[in-house]
């Protein structure tokens, strides 16, 4: 210790001449650029798919219900609410957020008087930090979720284009447990699936790989996993939370992944089919498509006698009779259908209601009947020379291909329509054409351009892989005959299909033709029902909607009290809406006979 | 200054172990609470005091005042919600609970983090050890009556959090190393305001040389007090600086080194005399080789890069059975985690080793006998301890 520590702490006091270190207007002092600070959320974009709130590990944020905001397919229609006397600004909300919509300004100094104000909804309560450029994002390639899709192994076009061997090879356990990691379990695509099914469960049990769990889920809601799991047109896929960021999750490849997994033998142990109560009253069943399929297991698990009536020689109906092998392979549909026959489900094949029995006796015989006949009856152009012999119907077509009765195949087809059968009855003439000629000359012209095409996009893109040429937006003007010989389709532009209100309403450019030749066309525009087993008096009865399909209640019952109607005659497009009409038709009948 | 020694042996009186006996009945002994508030500590905490004039007879240390449970809330959490969790227990050097949580989360789930993603956290901590150490400088000086220091202290350590909030949109809880990586790296500009700010805590060590250790009260005052003998170092536990300053070469970044202190050229940094003046001079080196670690750090890492690994969903992220221990080198000693998983979703045991458990609840207790009632709150400083650290 010397004379100099005693003086050398004064020299503190030359700083009594450097400026003051306080800022002047903390209040006004701007964040940093990543600053963490209030949220913002973008409504449009956010989907209220709830994850920000399933992360928040302070139960800082909940969802709730924002007035201008509607549920609609992919978007629950709740919003983030969120507490700032728990939040703690980790931000993981925003780095979870799947469709990156909550984001957080820069902003960081908010006062009131009223402590309630500090819960709000970003987005739908105005803040001045709402139109902040600044603050915490996501950053760039970091993620808390793998994006991309678990891709499934499938055949490549050259060794498809000639077979009719299933083009998808299905997962494997680790792939199908990776691809079930990425589900963020939001539930957006419970609410769209036509038939609700469980989807983030048994997700998760294949996640756990248990796959007895995730079984039960399915039967829950679906008995035909095997068939849904193939060809449903996945509407759950559409809305997934996860496409935001990246693909969205292989929900139907997750199902056929179960269904596949489970021996047939094992379905009835698990599913407890052994404990149910038998009951006396009978119920008919009209169709063994999926909704007649799908009404009989659930009201045989409901103890009910049931008889199923079928015209054809198979069970399936248009999933047998209308899908080609190569993506819904006979044994797979068969494994379904076969289960619930091992139920105690009596099948009545090559029996045409109307014609072998009558609708009357089967009224009399049951106690309540669900006709679930589907659209069976293939709509034609009318244009001129759509009366030719070499013109057919897509839906006999494809019916006489799983009949396994020879079909024309000539070496120029063309295919109008833009749908899903349109695409099947393409690909199968385009694998005949191959067997039959060594190359494929077919066109597909749809009226729809390709944006609008109805038909899956998977579809599309492996039609092409498999040489089909695809012609969108061309309408048909007639079909050119010459010696009584099909030389080809003229077709005029397509400007639009629908007008304004979304009616069909197509406008056609004149002036812009096209000429696709061929010796043979195949019309696919869509089906008309036929409910002509019906007697007249019980068809008076029944009411019709505008669109001229049956009327019915929530749970599928007509006007006529005891008929219940399901399936493509009530609306439906797809076999998931018409497993979900002979689910809820199920229950209907269940309350009807129990009155 | 008159010497209290030769009034020292005839109170209290002995045992043949000779341990105090101390007869509260006797009236020659206060028994004084120190705390939980006091000057002495970032946090709360007690010291239970027996004294007999103003001189301290026999301490005792009472913590539980800031308990949370943070070892147990983490069992209930997902492991990704952990991560702002666990920063909570140290709060002015929070970094070292990110680090150490994600390096054992990734250790055991098998995540190697991309090489820019170490530099970025090799920065953040080093940042972090350099605020900390800012901080508690300010504490030293302020318990001995030095009030000007602890402003200028944490002044500087104000421009470093500008830094931190810069980098990481945080300035307090940095949040900035989850499982897997870091948010992100160094924006544009980035290195020159560092370097401003590097040559400002400089330019203030170089006042606080002349006002502090340059200084005749705080020498008076530190010099020769809170002695921590060589020979207890490992037997309590001791780490980091006070066990450096004792002449122990403890340092895990020289002894188990991390991230990318391997490639940064540094020594480390040991003193003999083991009292409060040699710590503080030993921390005030610390700093300036903090900032020369900053600087080497600046150099050396990739402006871009991958900076997060591939992760699983984090909202069912299981981790196979296992266990492992990953440590630190914080500003006060050995930061660790100890955490245990059973393949589950969640960890199953997640133990935090801080410094301060055994700094301030058994060492306290040693080294505050005989010490006068005004040098406690020094004495406990110089030992740098956070209390939450001690009762996760």
């Amino acid at each position: 210790m010397s004379l100099k520590d005693v003086l050398s702490p004064f020299l503190a006091w030359k700083h009594l001449f450097s400026p003051p270190v306080p800022i002047k207007k903390p209040l006004e002092r701007e964040g940093a650029p990543r600053y963490r600070g209030f949220h913002q959320n973008d409504m449009e974009s956010c989907i209220g798919c709830g994850t920000c709130e399933t992360i928040c590990q302070n139960a800082a944020i909940d969802m709730v219900p924002v007035e201008g905001i509607e549920t609609t397919d992919g978007d629950s229609g709740l919003r983030p609410l969120i507490d700032y006397g728990r939040c703690c600004w980790c931000a993981l909300c925003v780095d979870i957020c799947t469709t990156s919509s909550l984001t957080m300004s820069n902003e960081h100094t908010w006062i009131d008087t009223d402590p309630d104000v500090f819960r709000f909804v970003p987005g739908a309560e105005k803040k001045p930090w709402d139109k902040n450029e600044l603050g915490y994002r996501k950053p760039e390639n970091y993620e808390l979720y793998p994006t991309g899709r678990t891709l499934m192994e499938e055949l490549a076009p050259e060794d498809r284009d000639k077979s009719f061997i299933e083009i998808v090879k299905g997962y494997s356990k680790e792939q199908a447990i990776k691809e079930a990691d990425r589900c963020v379990e939001c539930g957006i695509c419970v609410a769209t699936c036509p038939a609700h099914m469980g989807i983030p469960s048994y997700i998760a049990a294949v996640r756990n790989d248990d796959m007895e769990e995730a079984l039960r889920v399915l039967y829950e809601t679906n008995p035909m996993p095997e068939m849904c799991g193939r060809v449903c047109t996945h509407n759950c896929e559409t809305v997934c939370a996860m496409q935001h960021k990246g693909d969205p999750l292989s929900i139907r490849w997750l199902k056929r992944y179960i269904a596949d997994q489970v021996p047939s033998e094992k379905y009835k142990e698990i599913l407890n089919a052994d404990k149910v109560e038998q009951k006396d009253k009978k119920v008919a069943i009209i169709g063994a498509g999926p909704g007649g399929l799908s009404a009989a297991y659930y009201l045989k698990n409901l103890g009910y006698q049931v008889n199923v009536y079928e015209a054809m020689p198979k069970p399936g109906g248009m999933t047998r009779y209308g899908i080609p092998e190569y993506r819904m392979p006979y044994d797979q549909l068969d494994k379904d259908i076969d289960y619930i026959k091992s139920l105690g489900v009596k099948m009545h094949f090559n029996t045409r209601i109307g014609k072998d029995i009558n609708f009357d006796q089967l009224h009399k015989d049951n106690d309540a009947v669900f006709a679930a006949t589907g659209l069976h009856h293939g709509r034609s152009t009318r244009v001129d020379g759509t009366d030719h012999p070499m013109v057919f119907q897509a839906v006999d077509l494809l019916r006489k291909v799983t009949e396994g009765k020879t079909i024309e195949v000539a070496e120029k087809i063309v295919v109008i329509g833009g749908g899903n059968v349109a695409m099947d009855i393409a690909r199968t003439l385009a694998r005949f054409q191959n067997q039959k000629y060594g190359k494929v000359q077919l066109t597909l012209t749809s009226l729809e351009s390709e944006d609008i095409m109805p038909a899956d996009v998977e579809e599309i893109v492996e039609s092409r892989e498999e040489k089909v040429l695809i012609e969108p937006a061309w309408g048909p003007k007639d079909i050119k005959i010459e010696d009584n010989k099909i030389k080809g389709l003229s077709v005029v532009r397509c400007l639009s299909v629908f007008d304004k209100d979304g009616h069909f309403n197509p406008r056609f450019d004149n002036e812009e033709t096209n000429f696709f030749e061929a010796d043979m066309v195949v019309e696919a525009i869509g089906q008309g029902m036929d409910i002509n087993y019906m007697t007249d008096t019980l068809k008076d009865k029944l009411e019709m909607t505008e669109t001229r399909k049956v009327k019915v209640d929530t749970f599928c019952q007509s006007s006529i009290p005891w008929l219940f109607v399901g399936g493509d005659i009530i609306g439906g497009t797809d076999a998931i809406t018409a497993i979900a009409d002979g689910h809820r038709a199920a229950k209907g009948i269940d309350k009807f006979l129990n009155k | 200054m008159a010497d209290i020694n030769k009034y020292r042996d005839k109170f209290p009186d002995k045992n043949p172990d000779g341990t105090n006996i101390i007869d509260m009945e006797s009236q020659k002994f206060i028994k004084i609470w120190q705390g939980p508030q006091h000057p002495g500590i970032t946090g709360n905490m007690s010291l239970e005091l027996i004294i007999q004039g103003d001189e301290v007879l026999e301490c005792k240390t009472h913590v539980g005042y800031l308990h949370r449970g943070f070892e147990k809330l983490m069992e209930r959490r997902l492991f990704i919600q952990n991560f702002p969790l666990c920063i909570r227990i140290a709060v002015p050097e929070p970094d070292f609970n990110e680090y150490c949580y994600a390096a054992t989360l990734e250790e055991l789930a098998g995540i190697k983090i991309p090489d820019a993603a170490e530099w970025m956290r090799t920065l953040i901590l080093e940042m972090s050890r350099l605020t900390s150490f800012l901080m508690h400088l300010g504490g030293q000086a302020g318990a001995f009556g030095l009030g000007v220091v602890a402003q200028w202290g944490n002044y500087v350590r104000d421009l470093m959090l500008d830094r931190f909030e810069e980098v990481t949109g945080g300035r307090v809880y940095r949040m900035h190393m989850p499982p897997g990586g870091v948010r992100g790296l160094t924006p544009d500009g980035f290195e020159g305001r560092m370097e401003e700010t590097l040559r400002s805590i400089e330019a203030t060590m170089r006042d606080i040389d002349k006002t502090m250790f340059d200084n005749a009260i705080f020498k008076r005052r530190t010099v020769g007090l809170g002695y921590i003998d060589p020979a207890i170092v490992d037997q309590y536990g001791v780490t980091g600086p006070n066990a450096r300053a004792a002449g122990i070469p403890k340092d895990v970044r020289k002894d188990n080194p991390y991230l990318k202190y391997p490639e940064l050229d540094f020594d480390v940094i040991t003193a003999t005399n083991s009292d409060i003046y040699t710590r503080t001079d030993l921390r005030r080196k610390e700093i300036l080789l903090s900032v020369d670690l900053i600087r080497q750090i600046m150099t050396k890492m990739p402006k871009s890069g991958e900076y997060m690994a591939k992760m699983p969903n984090v909202l069912h992220w299981k981790i196979p059975k296992g266990e492992t221990y990953v440590r630190a080198e914080c500003t006060r000693g050995e930061y660790g985690y100890y955490t245990v998983t059973d393949g589950s979703g969640y960890p199953r045991r997640v133990n935090v080793r801080g410094p301060s458990y055994t700094h301030a609840v058994a060492l306290m207790e040693r080294l505050a006998i005989d010490c006068n009632i005004a040098d406690t709150a020094g004495l406990m400083l110089s030992l740098h301890t956070y209390p939450p650290e001690i009762e996760r």
